[in-house]
């Protein structure tokens, strides 16, 4: 044992070994000068004729991106193939004095030259960038002829996607855009990278992003024999790319053009479900985008305005758009209570027009005089105020919370597309956490009729309100109802999944929708509506307060800037009593839900149920200043 | 005065740098520019992120030349505790990539524990031997190899082959250095040698493969062996003299896999030929003896074990690459030190070069 204790000895140990280390690191330099000398002059002419040789390079071919059909197999995503003309930097020589010899023959503008610019960067001096795309026959012509003058310039044809309908459903099928770094860093992290090596796009955003595993395709590759200069001249070997797969939606195109047109300028959100199976019959979002836009990549100057416009045509509304319900919260509430036993029929109260917390504090119904003699089915005909806020008082907010919460609130749906927000349901807890506040009575009597801290989501909404129309059963809400393998042609169903079910009673339920039903009839908030219509409607309007107005004080909406206004709210299923189509509307600033959303969820019903297409002038009767509407008893704003 | 102040300043930061090794390390980070220009295509965008890699590098070497090796050993115990913490961590909630799981997501940023040990690991055991001086047992040597064996347990399981090989040399060189009996070692290798039957099957799959591979690149030419391949033909198909720089086909036609960062000595092979390979060979040589130098010369035994053990992981990092490159060591991932593109292990390097310098210049004057 080298046990020393001595230092000295110690010291002359450590420089033996300090010795004994030197020698071994110039063994091992000179190992490997050793092994070089022989790779790099013993062997210089073997390799020398293998590197000369070296010419077969792997060349991936991309594959199809698959199309996106709506259900009745109209196409709202397609592939088109364009010339680009493209610029290798490297053998390019002075790239700029070679662009402006370019724009004499065709045109480029200065932002095709920034996005030339942007793309270089991203990318590697020996790959090819576009300088322009969408090149016409004319163009690529005149190229051809002066090509000899442009080394490292050629015309590609390139395969770029389209969407037909342009602005329509655009945040339904999102968009494709050239893969940037963020892309490149995640495709590494799923080990997908081989499969992108030549691909320019990928899906981002909507169904293009969500199911991009499965519209992407797999890559093909081509064994090429290159010339010196890296150029090709002969396939050895060819492994076809495999197309990506269709989609097939459960989206009507028509109805959707149907619902985004009954918006016309108006911002909102739509969702229409058919609740016995979950598929999703209409996606709004207004104001909506053009995806094309995105495929080039898209100019600094449109994306600002995009970007900062005060009307957020980014944001995916019925996913990302979190709202109070309002007062179509009042139907889930009222299940609570009748569930709970803390309201059992025939009970009813009599309306003063408020409801006194304690003697001392008041809130106020909509309706200043009250609606007298009210019972359940009659507080949501009407939309009572009076009678919800003492139903939330007796049934406390956590029973409230706990119950509403089996209709999917306060989580994500799990649609098909990324990004949903899960909204919020409040307890003491929560506020606790967030705030570091006790929870005050007053803010459980207002979350019975969907004011205060719950939001919600119009995707939410339309979620439960199908679980309302489907016996308290719900299914996990899809866009995507089947994919087409591309190759076998073979069409999968996707599976549903049943996400919810209440084990609520029938009478219960029963006297909730009885109650909704109302709400078209006359004397309802929303009979005009109901007015005329074939089928039967079930309903709740609402209005969710965008500015508090104190107590006391009257909501006027002329004097109020219109971003400020209160949004409208439209829940409704039909027919009521074999439902077909679920649905939530929500007009930003709109004011009164059955004025400004229901007009809307009218039209969608209409021509789901009855194939009408409505009469152009109907939507613009109503502007969303549109207050009075004479002899239609409409909800106002509460508090 | 604001000069005065700024140069009242500089003086302070480098009053403890080691001038002859910062000039060396200056250099062969230009040539590491110059060779990444040419290996990345000429991207500007990757020089900008190497250039600020190097600032940061270089900040940090600063501030550790300026950290006294007394505070150095404070810290090793907590140091090599919390990366030792940090790998049990990544072992049950990691996150994976690429079939490997080294990341630790803390929330604020996503580390990898295994750069922490790559410092914890000569600094702890510097400092348990430096603390037993007067007396070190067999049972000594018993606990430093239990101290070495359990990081590199983990992180060999995560699996990172080359990370676990760096940091196992590093807890060597610190046992060799401190005086391990050549019998001891003799041993350790015999063992090593009968286990390899049974270590055999435990492999993963690709590490066997790239061992094969390495008796025989020729087995898989577009597969495993393709790395090896290119890069042999790239370093000789330079020659003597080599293709020039940014003339090298195999790397400019996209032959060379890998080639900013574990391949890029086969672009530097390729472009500068033989000569500038001895050049730079030389280069890592004189860095390594300038850490020789300063461990040699260090005032104690803490100081002298750190400085050895630094100087030889250096060197470490350097063979194993060259020699992967040029077909005769397995392919496992470590870059070329301050040539390869990326910033962590960099950072690393760097940060050991900076300790270095405080052990050369942080000396007291004691009569001996």
């Amino acid at each position: 044992m080298f046990a020393l204790n001595n230092s000295q000895q110690e010291q002359r140990q450590y420089r033996i070994r300090l010795i004994i280390a030197s020698v071994l690191i110039l063994l091992a330099f000179g190992t490997l000068l050793t092994r070089l000398t022989f790779l790099q002059v013993l062997r210089y002419d073997h390799y020398q004729t293998l590197a000369e040789n070296n010419r077969i390079s792997l060349v991936p071919v991309v594959p199809n991106r698959g199309l996106i059909l709506d259900r009745n197999g109209v196409v709202l995503a397609e592939n088109f193939f364009v010339y680009t003309l493209e610029i290798t930097p490297s053998k390019a020589g002075n790239v700029n004095q070679t662009i402006d010899e370019l724009a004499k023959l065709i045109s480029i503008t200065s932002n095709d030259r920034k996005l030339f610019n942007k793309f270089r960067q991203e990318s590697r001096n020996f790959e090819s960038v576009p300088i322009r795309v969408r090149l016409n026959e004319m163009e690529a012509a005149r190229f051809a002829v002066n090509n000899y003058r442009f080394p490292g310039v050629e015309i590609r044809s390139r395969l770029f996607r389209n969407y037909p309908f342009g602005k329509q459903g655009s945040h339904l099928t999102g968009y494709i855009s050239r893969i940037n770094e963020a892309d490149l860093s995640k495709l590494e992290d799923n080990d997908e990278l081989s499969n992108y090596k030549g691909s320019d796009h990928i899906g981002k955003g909507g169904l293009e992003q969500h199911y991009e595993r499965e519209l992407h395709g797999i890559t093909g590759f081509q064994q090429v024999e290159v010339d010196a200069d890296g150029h090709a001249v002969r396939v050895l070997a060819n492994t076809p790319p495999v197309p990506g797969n269709n989609l097939i939606l459960s989206i009507d195109n028509k109805l959707q053009e149907i619902a985004e047109q009954a918006f016309g300028e108006r911002r909102g959100a739509l969702v229409a479900i058919n609740p016995a199976n979950g598929e999703v019959l209409a996606f709004v979002s207004m104001p909506t985008f053009d995806p094309n836009l995105f495929v080039d990549g898209i100019d600094q100057d449109t994306w600002k305005m995009l970007n900062l416009s005060r009307d957020k045509p980014l944001i995916n509304r019925p996913l990302k758009g979190a709202y109070p319900p309002g007062s179509t919260f009042k139907p889930f509430v009222a299940l609570a209570g009748l569930e709970n036993n803390k309201r059992v029929p025939p009970f009813s109260i009599s309306d003063p027009g408020y409801f006194s917390l304690g003697g001392s504090h008041r809130y106020r119904d909509w309706k200043p005089e009250g609606h007298g003699h009210v019972d359940m089915r009659r507080a949501i005909a009407v939309s009572c105020d009076t009678f919800f806020y003492g139903l939330a008082q007796d049934l406390g907010i956590d029973k409230l919370t706990a119950f509403v919460s089996h209709f999917g609130f306060g989580k994500i749906t799990g649609i098909d597309i990324d990004g949903e927000r899960s909204g919020l349901l409040p307890t003491p807890a929560w506020k606790q956490k967030r705030y570091k506040q006790d929870w005050y009575a007053g803010e459980t009597v207002i979350t019975g009729i969907g004011q205060g801290y719950t939001l919600v989501t119009p995707m939410q909404l339309a979620y439960a309100t199908a679980m309302l129309a489907n016996n308290g059963v719900g299914v996990k809400p899809h866009l995507v109802s089947s994919i087409r393998d591309s190759v076998t042609g073979v069409i999968r169903p996707l599976p549903l999944e049943t996400l919810d079910r209440i084990p609520v009673s029938a009478a219960n339920l029963e006297l909730v929708r009885l109650g909704m039903t109302d709400v078209t009839q006359p004397g309802g908030t929303a009979a005009s509506i109901g007015a005329g219509a074939p089928y039967s409607i079930a309903a709740k309007t609402g209005t969710a307060q965008v500015i508090g107005i104190a107590q006391g004080q009257k909501y006027n909406a002329s004097a109020i800037d219109e971003y400020h206004r209160d949004h409208a709210w439209f829940i409704a299923y039909a027919p009521a009593d074999t439902p077909k189509i679920a649905l939530a509307v929500i007009v930003e600033n709109g004011g009164h839900g059955g004025s400004a959303a229901g007009p809307i969820a009218r039209q969608v019903m209409d021509y789901y149920l009855l194939g009408k297409t409505p009469v152009k002038t109907f939507p613009e009767a109503e502007e969303s200043s549109g207050v009075t509407v004479p002899d239609i008893p409409v909800e106002t704003p509460h508090d | 005065m604001i000069k005065h102040l700024l140069s009242r300043w500089i003086q302070h930061i480098t009053k403890h740098l080691d001038q002859t090794l910062f000039g060396m390390l200056l250099l062969l980070m230009l040539i590491g520019l110059i060779v990444l220009y040419s290996a990345s295509g000429q991207s500007a965008g990757l020089m900008a992120k190497q250039g600020l890699n190097l600032l940061i590098a270089f900040s940090c070497m600063c501030l550790f030349a300026n950290i006294s090796p007394q505070r150095l050993e404070i810290a090793a115990l907590p140091l090599y505790v919390l990366g030792l913490l940090l790998l049990v961590g990544v072992t049950l909630v990691g996150e994976t990539s690429h079939g490997a799981r080294r990341w630790l997501n803390l929330g604020v940023a996503t580390i990898q524990p295994s750069e922490i040990m790559k410092l914890a690991m000569p600094l702890m055991l510097a400092w348990y031997f430096a603390k037993r001086e007067d007396a070190i047992r067999w049972s000594d040597y018993l606990l430093a190899a239990v101290l070495l064996i359990l990081p590199v347990g983990l992180i060999a399981k995560q699996p990172d082959l080359g990370t676990a090989l760096l940091i196992g040399a590093s807890g060597f060189y610190v046992l060799f250095f401190v005086g391990l009996s050549w019998r001891f070692m003799l041993g350790i290798g015999l063992t090593i040698a009968a286990a390899i039957p049974f270590v055999w099957p435990m492999l993963h799959d690709y590490q066997r493969k790239r061992v094969l591979i390495l008796l025989d690149p020729s087995q898989d030419p577009l597969g495993a062996g393709y790395h090896t391949i290119q890069a042999m033909i790239a370093m000789g198909s330079g020659g003597l003299a080599g293709k020039g720089w940014l003339n090298g086909t195999q790397s400019r036609l996209d032959f060379l896999p890998e080639r900013h960062t574990d391949f890029i000595f086969a672009v530097f092979g390729e472009e500068f030929g033989l000569l500038g390979v001895v050049l730079l060979a030389l280069l890592f040589l004189l860095i390594i003896g300038r850490g020789m130098i300063i461990a040699a010369n260090a005032q104690n035994l803490f100081g002298r074990l750190l400085a050895s053990s630094i100087t030889l992981t250096f060197f470490t990092y350097a063979f194993v690459n060259m020699g992967m490159v040029c077909g005769i060591l397995p392919v496992v991932g470590v870059p070329l030190p301050l040539i390869s593109y990326g910033g962590t292990s960099l950072v690393t390097l760097m940060i050991g070069f900076g300790i270095l310098m405080s052990i050369q210049t942080h000396k007291k004057l004691v009569s001996s």
